[in-house]
């Protein structure tokens, strides 16, 4: 029985009918995990209690309780999310030994309808990074080809689940940190709008960018996580009141009279290989009845400067908090320095040096005198996108967009270059900033074997739009089909 | 003298902690005490992942305010972090408001001495307080009890024109946080907390001078001892030449005297920005609509009223004004009986008098003040006599009960019959012949002996005044007899 490459349904039916039961998932994926993790290193903390939350699940079962709608879903969640009891660390050496007590709303909801969590995948180091080689426990590998990146920060999450030893994730997106890594993987990424899901208990990084999403194979299993975690959550006054549509049961490959747009400014100097991936995209959408329409926006050759210096600005705030005082990193010899040299010395040994920069361009954005150039610029420049934005989207149902300038790039390849690798948010970072819904969905693999995917954009809460899209392209194509050797 | 050349321009900053019952973010309790890190929770101790979700409560309590000090209330305003380094602040930065605070332009009117003034609120924006820090000589320790508790900010204009000035105004401002009940305004306990503002310049001149900020005042008499100790400073620098230096300082009460905290080159660089986890505080008119009915009538106003309807003193009726259900107690008796100067008194004297020695607040008062307005109404009706009505206090005080009750139950209504009281003043002379001979002999005394008889006589119930006026008829007419 190779439970790993059921989808989402399969898993439940196979649990409600008795076919298999919830310890033997459990204890299926926690051995797949011990068979493979050491290759790719996407799982930084197994969780002890999985085969104990199984039990219950099963004890539920045979009382005859109705299982929630992910019920037996195995599940890896983002270390950036809180998870009471255990052990949560951002990926950063500054909360090595934390363990929250309390749990991410996204995650508690994840739970509540019955999936189980396996444990915590790796990421970059408080979800700042597009490579996952920022991560304290070391770098995590791309199952399709182990030399390479997995993309980020979700990397663990998209490793994780292209190697089969989990189903689903729960990564975050700050600027397309689900939908690159998913990209790379060949899976299907969602991130939300802003406010369809609760930032409670996510370790937050750009708050006002900050979006947790589903991660998965399936765009079905993606529309049917995502209305399990989405929602209003009176923990976090930044989610949407919006009624959560049942997505998984309305979605429909049909695009007759769907206007997809095409934004211009992605298209210019695109990598042929991308090209050709948008080309393909393109014509399954073409036979599901879409329409294409060239749309322009201008600035959006600007987003990674506005996405850059809006993210800064924020982690510099949001990542104060860590300073060794109530929990966390305290580094040996602290206590004897003065309070000054004390928080410099536990800020400089607990993080590394990706999350130092952003603090640093973060801090500086924000200064006295600088603050009008930049901080306020951005978001100027960001009120401006969000117009052209509202305006484009009355031309086109959805965009179709590349996700990343290339395929999964090789480890250690871009590392060394900050401006280079922020490159690779080219595409991603504008649906943050606006605070806009994206998917990725696989498209091909390329001649090296690695996948390929397109990204579609939708109007604020119109996911709907999204996963039927990326429904078409998954009828057709059916990349999910497709495995990384060895795994 | 120097203080003729020079003039000071004080501002003040007025940190009051809002009485609500949980914190501004998160649902711990506000109230002061508990154990060390008892009102602790999460998001108030600046967690990962947690996030602040503003109390309802806390925008009620601030409009209110806002509205009391005249102030325009914004109806999309912002919270903004403060980024900043310290132990006790867990998030590493304080959630407040920068260029979109909640209340603006506004002003207080207070007096100093009977003199009304009049001082413009620049701004009142909510934050939250941070934590505590306690330092001994080998370690530090934080409670964070305090941290998340609602603070509002009073940031008045730099009109201030003297140190008393100043310090009447802090009071005034406590006066009408407390009669709007929004803060309790205890210094001690911190729940008001004043910086000073202070520069000097040369009389006639039109720009300010450079400013020195006086941190953490927690008395009226600190803040004038302060303000007053600074100015002179500061002239004293500008007569000798010297620069003053834009800076913080801190008032030590002991040496009474201002000392150098930190200079504006070490002065930090807040970062101000809009906080990205809290929406703007949107507020329609219906709610400061709302909020403007429960504004009582304020305590410069009353003063105003007192002295002009009432006709009372200024020192009366700011005493009466002082505390809002002082001067509630005091209007509603004069309510009962019309009579301000009567009600005043009663209240100052005997109530006042007796709660203080008890040591008793007016909260704790058995009788409602209808029932004080309706003694002095007694009195007024001349059915009790003055000292009479002391008694009935008494028993009010005692047992709550009302005054006509007790006068009806003990028979201490006022003796007014003319019959009666001219057959006890024949008993009380007849009884005394010798002091009759005394006071015919011219010794004019002997009246007080006879009237405290015939009020024996009457067991006090007598009036007076009958008594007075009746005894001297029947002596006088004993004269004329004796002559015959």
């Amino acid at each position: 029985m190779s439970l790993h490459l059921m989808d989402f349904f399969e898993i439940r039916n196979g649990l409600v009918s008795k076919e298999f039961r919830a310890r033997e998932i459990v204890s299926y994926f926690l051995k797949r995990i011990e068979d493979h993790n050491d290759q790719i290193n996407a799982v930084v903390t197994i969780n002890e209690n999985a085969l104990r939350q199984a039990d219950q699940l099963d004890l539920r079962l045979a009382r005859g309780e109705r299982l929630g709608p992910l019920a037996g879903v195995p599940f890896v969640i983002k270390d950036i999310f809180c998870t009471e009891g255990l052990r949560t660390t951002a990926c950063s050496k500054m909360l090595h030994n934390f363990v929250p007590h309390y749990t991410a709303t996204a995650v508690h909801r994840l739970i509540s309808a019955g999936a189980l969590v396996l444990g915590k995948s790796s990421c970059d180091e408080f979800a700042m990074g597009s490579s996952n080689e920022t991560s304290c426990f070391g770098i995590c590998r791309n199952p399709w080809d182990l030399s390479r990146v997995p993309g980020g920060s979700s990397g663990g999450s998209a490793s994780a689940i292209a190697a089969g030893i989990a189903l689903g994730s729960l990564g975050t997106d700050t600027g397309g940190s689900i939908r690159q890594p998913a990209h790379f993987c060949g899976l299907v990424g969602m991130k939300p709008t802003y406010g369809r899901v609760s930032r409670f208990g996510m370790i937050a990084y750009a708050s006002s960018l900050d979006q947790g999403g589903p991660m998965t194979k399936r765009v079905h299993d993606s529309a049917l996580t995502l209305e399990t975690i989405a929602g209003f959550d009176s923990s976090d006054s930044t989610t949407s009141k919006q009624s959560v549509p049942r997505w998984s049961a309305s979605i429909s490959s049909d695009l007759r009279s769907t206007k997809v747009g095409i934004l211009k400014e992605f298209f210019e100097d695109l990598d042929p290989e991308t090209a050709e991936t948008i080309e393909i995209a393109k014509k399954v959408l073409q036979e599901a009845g879409a329409q294409f329409v060239e749309v322009s926006l201008p600035l959006v050759k600007k987003t990674i400067p506005i996405y850059y210096i809006v993210a800064t600005s924020e982690a510099s705030s949001n990542l104060a908090r860590y300073d060794g005082i109530r929990f966390g990193f305290r580094a040996q010899g602290a206590d004897e320095l003065n309070i000054e040299d004390f928080y410099i010395r536990n800020r400089t040994l607990g993080f590394g040096s990706e999350v130092r920069r952003r603090i640093m361009l973060g801090t500086f954005a924000l200064s006295s005198g600088y603050y009008n150039a930049y901080y306020e610029k951005a978001c100027r420049l960001r009120r401006l996108l969000q117009e052209q934005f509202r305006e484009l989207f009355c031309r086109c149902e959805f965009v179709l967009a590349p996700v990343s300038p290339t395929a999964a790039f090789q480890i250690g390849q871009k590392i060394q270059d900050p401006l280079e690798m922020y490159q690779n948010d080219l595409f991603t970072t504008v649906s943050n900033l606006v605070g806009l819904p994206a998917i990725t969905v696989p498209v091909k693999l390329n001649q090296y074997g690695l996948p390929l995917g397109v990204q579609l954009i939708g109007p604020h809460f119109e996911e709907k739009r999204l996963f039927d899209g990326g429904f078409a392209i998954e009828e057709k194509i059916q990349f999910y089909k497709s495995r990384p050797n060895g795994f | 003298m120097a203080s003729e050349i020079f003039e000071p321009i004080i501002g003040l900053e007025i940190h009051a902690q809002l009485l609500t019952e949980s914190k501004i973010f998160c649902s711990c309790s506000a109230q002061f005490g508990g154990g060390d890190n008892e009102n602790i929770c999460p998001v108030c101790m600046g967690m990962p992942g947690t996030l602040p979700v503003l109390n309802e409560k806390v925008v009620e309590f601030a409009v209110k305010t806002g509205i009391a000090l005249n102030c325009t209330i914004c109806k999309d305003s912002l919270f903004a972090r403060k980024n900043y380094f310290y132990p006790d602040l867990p998030k590493g930065y304080q959630i407040s408001q920068y260029d979109r605070p909640l209340c603006s332009d506004g002003c207080v009117e207070f007096f100093v001495d009977d003199e009304l003034k009049r001082v413009r609120v620049t701004r009142a924006h909510l934050e939250e307080d941070a934590g505590k820090s306690i330092h001994d000589a080998s370690s530090s320790l934080v409670n964070l009890n305090r941290s998340g508790v609602p603070l509002l900010e009073i940031v008045s204009a730099p009109e201030l024109k003297s140190p008393r000035e100043a310090s009447e105004y802090a009071k005034e401002v406590r006066r009408i946080l407390r009669y709007t009940h929004v803060c309790d305004g205890n210094l001690e306990e911190g729940s008001l907390r004043c910086d000073c503002n202070v520069s000097v310049r040369r009389k006639g001149e039109s720009t300010l001078g450079t400013k020195v900020e006086i941190k953490n005042l927690n008395s009226f008499r600190f803040i004038e001892k302060a303000l007053n100790y600074e100015i002179e400073r500061q002239i004293d620098c500008l007569t000798h030449g010297r620069k003053i230096i834009q800076e913080t300082r801190l008032y030590d009460s002991e040496k009474n005297r201002t000392e150098s905290m930190r200079s504006k080159e070490e002065a930090q660089d807040y970062r101000y920005f809009p906080d990205p986890d809290l929406l703007c505080i949107s507020i329609d008119d219906d709610q400061i609509g709302a909020q403007r009915k429960t504004i009582p009538e304020l305590p410069s106003q009353r003063i105003v009223r007192w002295r002009s309807q009432f006709d009372l003193s200024h020192m009366d009726a700011a005493l009466l004004a002082d505390e809002r259900d002082r001067g509630d107690y005091f209007q509603e008796t004069v309510n009962r009986c019309g009579n301000p100067k009567a009600a005043a008194n009663w209240i100052m004297v005997e109530v006042m008098g007796k709660l203080n020695d008890e040591k008793k607040d007016l909260k704790d008062l058995k009788f409602a003040p209808s029932l004080l307005g309706e003694l002095i109404q007694l009195i007024d009706s001349k059915r009790i006599s003055g000292r009479i009505a002391k008694d009935i206090f008494k028993k009010m005080w005692e047992t709550g009960e009302s005054p006509t009750q007790i006068m009806e139950k003990f028979q201490l209504n006022q003796l007014t019959d003319d019959t009666q009281i001219r057959e006890m003043i024949q008993r009380v002379l007849f009884a005394h012949p010798t002091e009759i001979e005394e006071y015919r002999r011219g010794k004019i005394k002997v009246l007080g002996f006879f009237v405290g008889r015939i009020m024996k006589e009457s067991k006090g119930l007598a009036d007076p005044q009958m008594v007075q006026k009746i005894l001297m008829e029947q002596l006088d007419e004993g004269t004329k007899g004796t002559c015959e």
